[in-house]
């Protein structure tokens, strides 16, 4: 009987260690990859016109922040993804509801949403310049496009996915359609939404790219693009780098904004 | 749904001790209701009028239409045949009825407070009458400290209580209740079957209740409608000749409580064993069938 706990202890400070490892390793990764492309790079066993050092693209990094170039481009396209997002989120979000609310806005919309959604999103960015020529317009239409589909969808399966018990209870209550939409639909479906939001925004921030890469004088995409037509390797990593940041960084804030506006789903 | 001219509040009302089942006045008058989903029969021409002010009670074996029929006087479900007509005495500024549920049916994602408010709230009722009601109620229902308290946080009883809580915060002239103390502990139960006759005894209003329990039924009711196993008709109805305002624990010693509960069921008895003969009869043909 005195093995159980002998066995019982030790394990338990296992486990612990195995967490703080995990976390250690989580850490120490990307430093230690950093560090051996680094010396790479100064051994010249790696090629340096494809790979530059870490060190060689912090520097570029720190003249494109004095100069102020990294930081407008990085305004800019940010502006572009938060008007896209909103000009294709608003509608996206409303169409979905009231198609999961009624038989007969779903009949309407489905097979529409269901023929386009297939089409490659970048396959539409001729037509968007088409339409809406070089200026922003393109840019935040091909954002909006992207973030349209994920959230009217989720916004249609989120609200069929309500109890309808809860649509009984409104029913009962005398809820009007307004008040059904404020108070039952939109946070019954909320947290379905908010994932086809953070869809949507990963989507947009990739289409963004593409977008200013053809046709576009500023922005990250357009700002990776010139690099490539000047050669300049380091800038093109500073681009991809600013990029995965804003990708971090609003999963970050989407996530802190789910439990702000999803507080019933916190513990 | 017909709105007659009635004068009930210009009477004066019984002693509670004398107050027989208004019949003369119903506030709900059923006709050969029929009710089918599908190839199924859930209800199968019933026929009964509700007094206004009366106290009344469903009992059945599970399955046979109960909720059915009360969803159909809600409104949620429209009968496919037969008629229905609900009094609401006139100037009347209260909403027709509102519904307790059976099973979880509060907003996950409001607190406490404001599911209780929710009827109110949709009529647009002024804040004031809200926060007086609402509060009024959730004390009632030993549920004010939890007033800003999500669901999840709760207890399934708790849970329970605000259902009833927003059921009696909205004022209805008809309250249609769906087993809904079924989920409670003894003590809790005790404390809103109490509280429930309490509130009926001051404000005369309608109330349909469902229940499994007879014990509950015959605390409760002025009638007691036995219902068949499905498809639902009805079986008989029960008049509890019991005295108001009745104390709950003391109506156990009474010799005619005794006698209630034994006549409900031995009548409930045989309609619950044909159900089960139903059901296992269907099973034997369904496996028939697929063999
Ligand atoms: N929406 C529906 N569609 C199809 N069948 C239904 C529907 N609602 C109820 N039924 C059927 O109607 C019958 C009566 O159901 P109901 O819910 O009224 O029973 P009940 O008496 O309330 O039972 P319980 O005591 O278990 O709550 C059942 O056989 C049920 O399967
Ligand atoms: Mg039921």
């Amino acid at each position: 009987m005195s093995t159980q706990t002998i066995v019982a202890a030790p394990e338990q400070s296992f486990a612990l260690s195995v967490r703080a490892r995990e976390r250690l390793l989580g850490i120490a990764s990307p430093i230690v990859l950093l560090a051996v492309w680094e010396i790479a790079a100064r051994l010249h066993v790696i090629d340096t016109r494809f790979f530059p050092a870490p060190s060689s693209v912090i520097a570029v990094l720190i003249d494109m922040l004095r100069s102020g170039e990294l930081i407008s481009n990085t305004l800019v396209s940010l502006r572009r993804l938060a008007l896209g997002a909103l000009i294709g989120g608003v509608p996206a979000l409303v169409l979905g509801i009231a198609m999961g609310l009624n038989r007969w806005v779903r009949a309407v919309f489905d097979p529409l949403i269901a023929a386009t959604y297939p089409i490659p999103k970048s396959a539409i960015l001729p037509l968007a310049l088409l339409i809406f020529g070089l200026g922003e317009g393109s840019k935040i239409f091909m954002v909006a496009v992207g973030v349209f589909f994920p959230v009217v969808i989720n916004s249609t399966t989120g609200v069929l996915g309500i109890s309808s018990i809860y649509l009984d209870v409104g029913r009962n209550y005398k809820a009007n359609r307004w008040k059904t939409f404020w108070t039952i639909a939109l946070p019954g479906a909320l947290p379905v939404i908010m994932s086809g939001f953070k869809l949507g925004i990963g989507i947009g921030l990739i289409l963004i790219a593409i977008a200013e890469m053809i046709g576009a004088k500023s922005g990250l995409g357009y700002m990776i693009w010139t690099a490539w037509e000047t050669f300049s390797v380091e800038q093109m990593y500073v681009g991809l780098f600013m990029i995965a940041i804003i990708g971090f960084v609003l999963t970050v804030a989407l996530n802190e904004l789910e439990r702000l506006i999803i507080p019933w789903k916190r513990d | 749904m017909s709105q007659t001219v009635t004068h009930l509040r210009s009477v004066e009302p019984l002693p509670a001790a004398e107050r027989q089942p208004a019949l003369a006045q119903p506030a709900i008058r059923i006709r050969d209701l029929h009710k089918t989903f599908g190839r199924l029969t859930a209800i199968d021409g019933v026929s009964l009028d509700i007094g206004r002010g009366e106290f009344f009670m469903i009992v059945g074996p599970s399955g046979c239409g109960k909720t059915t029929l009360l969803r159909v006087l809600a409104g949620l479900e429209t009968a496919t045949s037969g008629t229905i007509e609900i009094d609401v005495p006139a100037g009347s500024d209260r909403p027709e009825n509102a519904m307790v549920f059976q099973g979880e049916s509060i907003f996950p994602w409001m607190t406490v407070w404001n599911n209780a408010a929710y009827g109110l709230r949709m009529r647009n009722a002024p804040a004031s009458l809200i926060k007086e009601r609402v509060g009024h109620y959730l004390d009632r229902t030993g549920l004010a400290r939890f007033a800003d308290y999500f669901p999840h946080q709760l207890s399934g009883g708790m849970k329970q209580r605000v259902s009833i809580a927003r059921a009696f915060a909205n004022d209805p002239e008809i309250l249609l209740m769906d087993e809904p103390f079924s989920a409670l502990d003894a003590q809790n139960k005790l404390l809103l079957q109490e509280e429930l006759l309490r509130i009926w005894d001051e404000q005369k209003k309608t109330v349909v209740f469902i229940t499994h329990s007879v014990d509950e039924a015959v605390y409760l009711g002025d009638r007691i409608m036995v219902m068949t196993a499905q498809p639902g008709r009805v079986k008989c109805f029960v008049r509890v000749p019991l005295p108001r305002p009745r104390a709950i624990i003391e109506l156990q010693k009474a010799p005619e409580f005794g006698e209630l509960i034994h006549r409900i069921w031995s009548e409930l008895r045989d309609e619950v064993q044909r159900a089960r003969d139903q059901e296992n009869q269907d099973a034997e043909q369904d496996k028939q069938a697929r063999a």
